[in-house]
């Protein structure tokens, strides 16, 4: 358990500097549901490809990686249905503040933007509130 | 080569949150478990993804655009309105009882099983259903 932490500063070392690069290197703002939803919805279609491409490489990389040993196992905290009602509040919410954590927290937060910061602050805390209402209700594992 | 940069940005953001355990929906239950078994792993994440990103937007402020000729985009008006706060509300609700959310939930679906891709599958169709409402509107 001890060196967790030390594991979670690379990997946001890694999540920051991906960050960087589709900044410097394509003048993107690296936010996962705003590079989905905008394929999802078409409000993305200018640059459909490399959204498509980010998504492939985002969802393939961690797989390999995983096979190979790296990082632990994904296990579901939830049953399908809590599953199923936590993504379509997801869905919804991170299109209607239109970021989530990589969009508000890492890069908003990291240009001092106020809606990044006020947003990130609203989800942790509702997020924090969310644990407590799984337990109340036995959600909860 | 924008593609190019795409796959490498969003391969390594990828890597980046199997190893610091974002792809384990239980870190993020421990994080925002402040009145329980707290797990400041989270922390050190954010904390970590921010610095490299601090300084790209350093960079950027002395550049006139990206390497691949796009302009670096505008800050947003920092305009808090009604639905950056709900949004963002409901958002976190589903963070909570799930531990996931968007990036985690691409990058779980090649690891994690049936639960993965029920929350993506209905985290899409909220999308695609929001996006209708909004064309409509």
């Amino acid at each position: 358990m001890d060196p967790d932490w030390i594991a979670g500063l690379i990997g946001g070392l890694m999540i920051g500097l991906a960050a960087a690069m589709f900044l410097l290197l394509n003048g993107r703002i690296m936010g996962a549901s705003g590079l989905l939803g905008g394929l999802i919805d078409g409000s993305g279609r200018a640059n459909a490809p490399e959204r498509a491409v980010f998504i492939a490489a985002l969802i393939l990389v961690p797989a390999l990686l995983s096979r190979a040993g790296i990082g632990g196992p994904a296990l579901p905290v939830a049953g399908l249905g809590v599953m199923v009602l936590a993504g379509l509040l997801v869905g919804i919410g991170t299109r209607m503040a239109n970021g989530c954590t990589s969009g508000h927290g890492v890069c908003g937060i990291s240009r001092l933007s106020l809606r990044g910061i006020v947003a990130t602050l609203i989800y942790l805390l509702t997020g924090g509130l969310a644990v407590l209402i799984a337990r109340a209700l036995g959600w909860a594992p | 080569m924008r593609l190019v940069f795409a796959a490498l940005a969003g391969g390594l953001f990828g890597a980046g949150l199997l190893v610091s355990g974002m792809t384990q929906p239980e870190k993020v239950r421990g994080w925002l478990d402040v009145f329980g078994n707290w797990d400041p792993t989270l922390g050190f994440v954010l904390a970590g993804a921010i610095i490299p990103m601090a300084i790209a937007w350093r960079i950027a402020a002395r550049r006139r655009a990206s390497v691949s000729g796009t302009p670096f985009p505008e800050p947003p008006a920092p305009r808090i309105d009604r639905k950056l706060v709900l949004g963002s509300a409901l958002f976190g609700l589903g963070w909570g009882l799930s531990g996931l959310c968007p990036g985690p939930s691409m990058a779980t679906l090649g690891i994690g099983g049936l639960p993965f891709w029920a929350f993506f599958a209905a985290m899409v169709a909220a999308m695609m259903i929001y996006g209708y409402g909004r064309g409509r509107a």
